[in-house]
């Protein structure tokens, strides 16, 4: 069961909308996780290392706040495996992920974040979208399956 | 101006990820906590989406007048402006999918900054689905005479 952060939540918030602002006013991209990510395969010259370049700082940036929340005596902010989450339910949901984010061309951060705040009514739409099937999904999963 | 521009996707990188963990959403429990309106509820993830999107509403509006971005000639967006099957199908997938895992791309890589039992089932088929989708497009391009 998970409590209610509002304060840590707007703050993280807040990060991710000025990271998006400042790829966007010095390097002219949309901060969408999947396009950078799937842009990674694509043979382009000069498309490969800024993308390489942010999903290292990605990762390094979550590393570094669970490294400095756990020094701050703030505990374990790492994610865990949940024990007895079932692997076939992971491998499904990696799939549609990829798959589905391909299709929309655009993810939470593509489109819910960077595609609202250039007010796109796709993006809206998508948002909406992706939203309402993923409340329908987790309804499905937890309460008619009994899977947590 | 090259290397200017690559240390700024590092350190944009940096903040994206830094705001993900901060905000709790690396952790699919706390994603879950949120899209299951029908448990104990956790209403975290608008203030997260509500935070980012209010900054980068006021910001873009701002950046977007320029004629062009600090470091390089032009902005490069989406062009996309069409709400079609297949927009609404892709959401709908990439849905089902968070929905039954809580992970969205981002919180997905972020995996790589803690590793554990579930990075090793989620992101190979997150790759998998990228590259089902790109070998099904690069097949119908090659089928159909468009």
């Amino acid at each position: 069961m998970e409590s209610f952060t509002p304060y840590s939540a707007l703050a993280g918030g807040l990060l991710i909308g000025l990271s998006a602002s400042l790829l966007l006013w010095f390097n002219g991209r949309i901060a969408g996780i999947s396009g950078i990510a799937r842009g990674l395969i694509s043979q382009e010259r000069g498309e490969f290392l800024w993308r390489a370049l942010f999903l290292a700082g990605l990762v390094a940036g979550a590393w570094l706040y669970y490294w400095l929340a756990a020094h701050a005596g703030y505990g374990d902010a790492a994610p865990h495996a949940r024990p007895g989450f079932p692997h076939g339910l992971l491998v499904a949901a990696g799939l549609a992920v990829g798959f589905g984010t391909a299709l929309a061309r655009g993810c939470t951060s593509g489109h819910g974040v960077c595609g609202i705040a250039r007010i796109s009514v796709r993006s809206m739409v998508a948002t909406l979208t992706f939203l309402v099937a993923g409340i329908a999904t987790t309804y499905v999963v937890r309460h008619l399956l009994g899977v947590q | 101006m090259r290397l200017l521009r690559y240390l700024v996707s590092l350190i944009c990188g940096l903040l994206f990820g830094a705001g993900l963990a901060l905000a709790g959403m690396t952790r699919p429990q706390k994603v879950l906590g949120f899209l299951d309106v029908a448990g104990h509820w956790d209403p975290s993830l608008i203030f997260v989406l509500g935070g980012a999107v209010a900054f980068a509403t006021v910001a873009f509006h701002f950046i977007m007048r320029r004629s062009s971005p600090l470091l390089t000639q032009n902005f490069d967006l989406p062009k996309a402006k069409a709400i079609d099957s297949k927009l609404i199908a892709g959401a709908s997938i990439f849905g089902l999918g968070w929905g039954l895992s809580g992970y969205c791309p981002g919180p997905a890589i972020a995996l790589l900054a803690a590793p554990d039992a579930e990075a090793l089932y989620f992101l190979p088929a997150m790759l998998a689905g990228w590259w089902l989708y790109a070998f099904v497009t690069h097949k119908s391009k090659h089928s159909n005479t468009r």
